[in-house]
């Protein structure tokens, strides 16, 4: 008995309506096909702010927060940046109601040496627009740029040595955060992977901090990234947070936000399609029209200028492995559809943002990302596509990149990857180099360009993906040289594609359909009857 | 991989002034008032000539601009270079210029500038960045006075691109690891000769340019 979210087609189904990039494709699936939708937005919280006023009081595993301040000590309070939620969220963003009443309960307690750091870590600096936009009019005309800045990864006189891990690896952080007598986190948790000891070990580290675990060899070992008992990164992450834990004060502020990427004019967008109202139906033929005959740059700036009306649903604060659980436990109630069996073929559409484009194009680095790194990972227990499978995903693939957010991942496109897709030789030859390029770092830390490194975390991102299947094929793509450089084959139609992709699958395949976003996962269970593992 | 070096041109790039700040310095700064008008009202006869100079080329320009230190004592351009550095061009270094420098040193790179201003400038620049070497023009000088022409070979435009060839051979540098910042379109030859461009603060044309080749593009002129 399939849950309530996973639907099967039968032959009386309605197409599938998918993203490919910023159109929406009707694309027709077999019957028998399960189709896989995000659940319902979860209710949010009644009163955000009170809740947010209870958290703060009634803290997990440590005092609350006005037990912790006294007047004259510097506290800095980290924030995480704009790669989520996604999209943007209509304001007031949830950071902006927690800083509001943080600030209000610091200054209260005589606590004004008080400094806002962007938790960035080697993703581009936020603009000032970006920034008003988190933390609301109020407090950025008030503290930017002097006292509310992004973290700078690259200032040599601006991080400070920590701590190491039983294993060597070092812990590098912000300055300005570990001289502080008190950091308080806040996090805004999209998926799983977010927050915990990821927020201060992560968001105010830099490439030296990030090297134990951005690399290829330990994301082949995250089955998946968002089960974090299962991934060698949180381990990691975690190992590497504990340090800091050790030796900095941490109050952690949690948040989680449901689902409703959509506002009501495009929520069917997130339905099954065989139950589109009459309205719905025209409603999606005239998208999917409009779209196809709107100029590229417009169809950019219709889906950026349009924030997502997503809902605080939870807010949790105190010490940080103490929130965590509850934090998770938010999200997989949100996200996690049970789901039982593998597939041979995953279908899935590539949407038009990722957490790293947001202002910005999805460029081919970042489709892959988005395929092979958050999409094939959106599971617990084992991937919904079987070891050796295809991954169908629907997108044009266009050679178009951000100039000045994308700048390195430009040359890591057409320089590096022509030489190799080998995510170790790509770390072991080129890595280091790379992300010390001179002009890069400059554009990074002047700019709003990511860091040099961050190309290469991307395409390890989509290791663990690129080591479990057989094939990735594109439909929808308007050129070849692209999905070739990605290690993708190509097919002019979903229908063609799965016709290539049954060549390497067996009899009558097993075929599944990740119908995102808003977001979903599975929590894959393997037939009882039957005991092969993945 | 060769050692690389990192070539920068000066004027635009690093520093917000261009040729004709320094020269104007030097030109109010004669031994007397009288002379300074002298040397200063030749300056503006000159100027429509000098306009259709840089209409020409970069390389035209430079000749007919140093032609105004026609004259002077090689003990009052070396007396003056101090100050006209301190005064002209110090306050003019673009903030980051510094870290964009000392990023190719932490890399290892034989930090070169390389331009068309005088070398005396263009040495207490490279002291100031904390550069490694300087090719820049010399003014050519008889008897103790400027002849107002430049020694060869010129620094400016496709020569750039030469001299640069010649001092990556000579310095054992591959080409293809080294790089080069300039903000002008008059560089786009020692641009293309190296692995690694970047524009600098650049023009239009330029940055249409730069966008064309996927080459990064820098703003040392705006704050972060």
């Amino acid at each position: 008995m399939n849950h309530p979210c996973v639907i099967t087609l039968d032959r009386r189904s309605a197409p599938r309506a998918l993203f490919s990039g910023d159109r929406i494709v009707e694309v027709d699936l077999p019957p028998g096909t399960r189709v896989l939708y995000p659940k319902s937005p979860l209710a949010p919280l009644k009163d955000p702010d009170a809740a947010i006023r209870y958290a703060l009081h009634h803290p997990y595993g440590t005092e609350p927060l006005y037990a912790k301040l006294r007047p004259g000590m510097k506290v800095v309070i980290a924030v995480d940046d704009i790669s989520l939620p996604l999209p943007p969220m209509k304001a007031p963003d949830v950071r902006e109601r927690v800083l509001t009443i943080v600030l209000q309960l610091l200054a209260d307690h005589g606590v004004d040496d008080v400094e806002i750091i962007i938790a960035t870590s080697v993703h581009r600096r936020m603009t000032g627009p970006e920034v008003r936009h988190i933390v609301g009019d109020k407090i950025f005309n008030a503290w930017w740029p002097k006292r509310l800045y992004n973290h700078d990864a690259e200032d040599p006189k601006g991080m400070a040595f920590v701590g190491e891990t039983s294993l060597g690896e070092r812990v590098v952080l912000n300055k300005k955060a570990v001289e502080s007598d008190l950091i308080i986190y806040v996090n805004l948790n999209l998926v799983p992977m977010d927050g915990g000891h990821k927020s201060v070990a992560v968001g105010l580290c830099g490439y030296e901090s990030l090297k134990p675990h951005h690399n290829p060899r330990v994301l082949r070992k995250c089955h998946s990234y968002f089960d974090p008992p299962a991934s060698e990164l949180n381990t990691v992450v975690e190992r590497m947070g504990r340090v800091a834990q050790q030796h900095l004060n941490i109050f952690t502020i949690e948040t989680t936000v449901n689902n409703r990427m959509f506002d009501r004019p495009l929520a069917f967008l997130a339905k099954n399609e065989d139950d589109h109202t009459a309205a719905e139906r025209a409603a999606l033929k005239a998208l999917c029209y409009t779209l196809d005959r709107t100029p590229d740059d417009v169809r950019d700036q219709i889906f950026r200028r349009v924030p997502a009306p997503y809902e605080l649903t939870g807010v949790w604060a105190g010490a940080t492995e103490s929130v965590h659980p509850h934090t998770l436990k938010r999200c997989f109630e949100q996200y996690a559809v049970p789901l039982e069996g593998q597939a041979d073929i995953l279908v899935a559409g590539i949407p038009y943002i990722s957490p790293y484009n947001v202002n910005a194009y999805l460029n081919p680095l970042l489709v892959q990302v988005l395929a092979q790194g958050y999409l094939f990972n959106m599971y617990r227990g084992v991937p919904v596509v079987k070891k050796g499978g295809t991954m169908i995903i629907t997108h044009p693939c266009k050679d178009r990149f951000d100039p000045e957010q994308h700048a390195p991942y430009v040359e890591f496109v057409h320089r590096l990857l022509p030489e190799t897709r080998d995510a170790l030789e790509l770390h072991r030859k080129y890595e280091e180099d790379f992300a010390r390029n001179p002009s890069y770092l400059a554009m990074y830390r002047r700019g709003n360009a990511y860091h040099p490194a961050h190309p290469f975390f991307m395409w390890y991102w989509g290791e663990a993906g690129r080591q479990h299947l057989g094939r990735v094929i594109v439909v929808g793509a308007e050129n070849d040289y692209i999905p070739k450089l990605l290690g993708y084959e190509t097919a002019r139609s979903m229908p063609e594609a799965l016709d290539m992709a049954r060549d390497t699958a067996p009899p009558s395949p097993d075929i599944t359909c990740l119908h995102v976003p808003p977001i979903a996962m599975a929590d894959v269970t393997l037939p009882k009857a039957r005991g092969d593992r993945a | 991989m060769s050692v690389a070096a990192s070539y920068f041109d000066v004027d635009g790039t690093l520093v917000r002034t261009n040729l004709v700040h320094p020269t104007v310095y030097y030109l109010l700064n004669q031994a007397t008032p009288l002379r300074s008008l002298a040397r200063l009202g030749g300056a503006i006869l000159r100027a429509p000539k000098l306009g259709l100079a840089e209409l020409r080329d970069r390389r035209t320009f430079n000749e007919e601009l140093f032609r105004l230190y026609e004259g002077m004592t090689e003990d009052r351009l070396t007396l003056l270079a101090d100050e006209a550095f301190d005064t002209v061009m110090k306050p003019a270094v673009y903030p980051g210029a510094r870290d964009l420098v000392a990023s190719c040193k932490a890399r290892g790179h034989e930090v070169v500038i390389l331009s068309g201003a005088l070398d005396f400038l263009a040495e207490r620049l490279r002291r100031h960045l904390g550069a490694d070497t300087v090719i820049a023009n010399r003014l050519e000088l008889r008897g103790g006075y400027a002849t107002g022409r430049l020694l060869p070979p010129v620094v400016a435009g496709p020569t750039k691109a030469l001299l640069l060839r010649e001092h990556a051979r000579a310095g054992g540098h591959g080409l293809d690891d080294c790089h080069a910042f300039s903000d002008s379109y008059s560089d786009v030859p020692m641009l293309s000769v190296v692995g690694h461009a970047t524009v600098v603060n650049p023009g239009g044309q330029l940055e249409r340019l730069a966008r064309a080749h996927h080459w990064p593009v820098l703003h040392l002129d705006r704050t972060p």
